[in-house]
């Protein structure tokens, strides 16, 4: 049976909340977790005559982001009021931008299965965040805390270029990643700093013309980005399939019940009725301004990961996963300035052990409670051959736990490594007389036997013979 | 162009205004005389002149990102109709 190839088309909307100390409109603090609406101020709860102040450092963060995706940086741009009616905006509007907002069209490389890809960014724009609904645990009523309420959020926009939902979440980390490095936003998913909408629909492949789409809101972690596409692409394909038809619509992601299901139906929700906001004039940006934001752009990831491939002879993808998040890369390169040891050992270490003990207990790298000088110490130890790597994994998890020095560990368990050749000979010696079976296998003409003896050495050592003295040892009695 | 009653009845509905059929012919007629003037409008040469965002030639003005306001909370909850624990209190909004 002939069956439709269907391909996928993905735009993502992602809010970003920037990181300033007060609000986009007005001077109230934006901290997070504070009692319900003891930083909703006359702005935020939009008493009559209040009027909106904006923000230079709002700005500012977004013309940070314009100019670290290459885009156009309006320096002439204009806030419009988004009209529509909830209880957690109490204006009835929303302060955003639609002609003319502060970046313009940008683009971002991501890295595929299939090589490089570039996706354009339609649009970048500043508006306020929403206050917050509760509705559970009020008789009869719904509680709003508005200190939300004009938090600045920077909306990025993208075409709909991802093909997938893996490129999706491929662009939103990246994105992610980005926005880190710029110190624009904390990036706090679950705190609602970095929100995603996803426009997803679907067409025949080799068809031109889009598919209808539907808006899937509400998704708050990369795992459920993927799952809630997968989800909507096999709905509508389904759909279609059926003879039925996807209709327009926002959708929100259940991530319990991996499931999306209608949110608005009435049309009309996405009617906002745009206009200028008649309380704020169009903000100019001076040269000045903007050339002073492009001064203090930070290395951008992308600069950083080649860096880390020439300066540190890595390979891109190790390059890539210590980039990441900077705090990982800062520690990286911090282990580095104070250890004789390879950069690529370094490398492995950080993606290995420590990341694994990290995960363990569930740490962030900012909060890593060993020092890098503490990695750094244990390299050397390794790259002066006083322990073994194998060894030195046991030294590390001591090391993790524990507040004493590498080489009082090493002293106080014994761990160092037995280079005496003439030590090492004694016990080769003992194994081979008392494994003559093996030899003989081995002078047979079985090498496999080979790994067997190396076994017995470490054995009898606890691990702490020199691997490659062993080697060397075994092949000159044996060979 | 003409604005229908149709037209009005969506417009209030979208400004939660209230309207009854007689108002809505009424406010029909009203707005497609206005309707024609902007098509009246419409027909002076605007090309090469940027449209305007702002009657006021200003640009505007930009605050330094400082925490200026107090928490006021107790004195604008006392004007609210409903408040409880913190929250402002709304009729139930149901999904």
């Amino acid at each position: 049976m002939a069956t439709t190839t269907w391909e996928v088309v993905i735009g993502l909307e992602v809010h970003v909340q920037l990181q300033t100390k007060s609000k986009i409109f007005a001077g109230a603090s934006t901290a997070y977790g504070a009692e319900p609406n003891t930083q909703a101020c006359d702005v935020s709860i939009a008493l009559p005559g209040v009027l909106p102040v904006m923000n230079k450092e709002a700005a500012r963060l977004a013309v940070k982001f314009g100019l670290s995706i290459g885009a156009l940086v309006n320096q002439r741009s204009i806030f419009a009021r988004k009209n529509y009616f909830y209880p957690d905006l109490p204006k009835g509007y929303q302060i955003s931008q639609f002609e003319l907002p502060i970046v313009g069209k940008g683009e971002l490389e991501i890295e595929t299965d299939k090589g490089t890809k570039v996706i354009g960014i339609t649009r970048a724009h500043l508006e306020e965040d929403a206050g917050k609904s509760v509705h559970e645990g009020f008789n009869h009523s719904t509680g709003i805390d508005l200190n939300r309420a004009g938090t600045p959020l920077l909306e990025i926009v993208s075409e709909p270029d991802m093909r997938s939902a893996s490129e999706a979440v491929t662009y939103l980390r990246k994105l992610h990643t980005l926005v880190r490095y710029l110190d624009i936003s904390d990036g706090n998913m679950q705190e609602g700093s970095f929100r995603c909408d996803a426009n997803v629909s679907v067409r025949p492949k080799g068809q031109e013309e889009f598919g209808t789409r539907a808006e899937i809101k509400n998704i708050n972690s990369f795992r459920f980005v993927e799952k809630a596409i997968n989800y909507e692409v096999d709905r509508q394909i389904d759909l279609i399939e059926d003879g039925s038809e996807v209709v327009q619509e926002t959708r929100l992601y259940d991530s319990e019940k991996d499931e999306t299901r209608s949110m608005r139906s009435k049309e009309e929700a996405h009617d906002y009725r745009y206009f200028p906001d008649p309380d704020l004039p169009a903000m100019v940006l001076e040269d000045s301004f903007i050339e002073s934001v492009r001064r203090s752009l930070p290395e951008l990831p992308e600069k950083r990961k080649d860096r880390f491939i020439q300066e540190f002879s890595l390979s891109p993808t190790d390059a890539d996963k210590l980039i990441t998040e900077k705090e990982t890369a800062n520690y990286f390169e911090a282990v580095c300035e104070k250890t004789m040891a390879e950069p690529k050992i370094a490398a492995n270490w950080v993606l290995g052990e420590l990341t694994a003990a990290l995960n363990q207990e569930n740490l962030s790298i900012i909060d890593c409670p060993m020092e890098s000088s503490k990695l750094a110490s244990l390299l050397d130890r390794i790259a002066d051959n006083t322990i073994s790597g194998k060894i030195a994994k046991e030294a590390f998890s001591l090391l993790w736990s524990g507040t004493d020095s590498v080489d009082k560990i090493i002293e106080d368990k014994g761990l160092k490594q037995i280079t005496d050749t003439g030590e090492i000979e004694k016990i080769v010696d003992t194994i081979l007389q008392t494994n003559s079976a093996q030899v003989d296998q081995y002078k047979g003409g079985n090498p496999k036997v080979f790994g067997f003896f190396v076994g017995q050495v470490m054995k009898q050592t606890g691990g702490k013979a020199n691997p490659k003295q062993v080697n060397e040892i075994l092949r000159n009695k044996l060979d | 162009m003409s604005i229908t009653p149709d037209d009005i009845n969506h417009i209030a509905r979208l400004a939660r205004l209230k309207t009854d059929d007689e108002k809505s012919e009424f406010y029909a007629t009203q707005l497609t005389r206005i309707m024609d003037l902007v098509e009246q409008m419409n027909q002076v040469d605007t090309d090469g002149i940027e449209p305007m965002s702002h009657p006021q030639d200003a640009a505007l003005r930009l605050r330094e990102d400082v925490v200026t306001r107090v928490n006021q909370r107790e004195e604008y909850q006392a004007i609210a109709p409903d408040a409880e624990r913190g929250f402002y209190l709304v009729p139930k909004v149901i999904e």
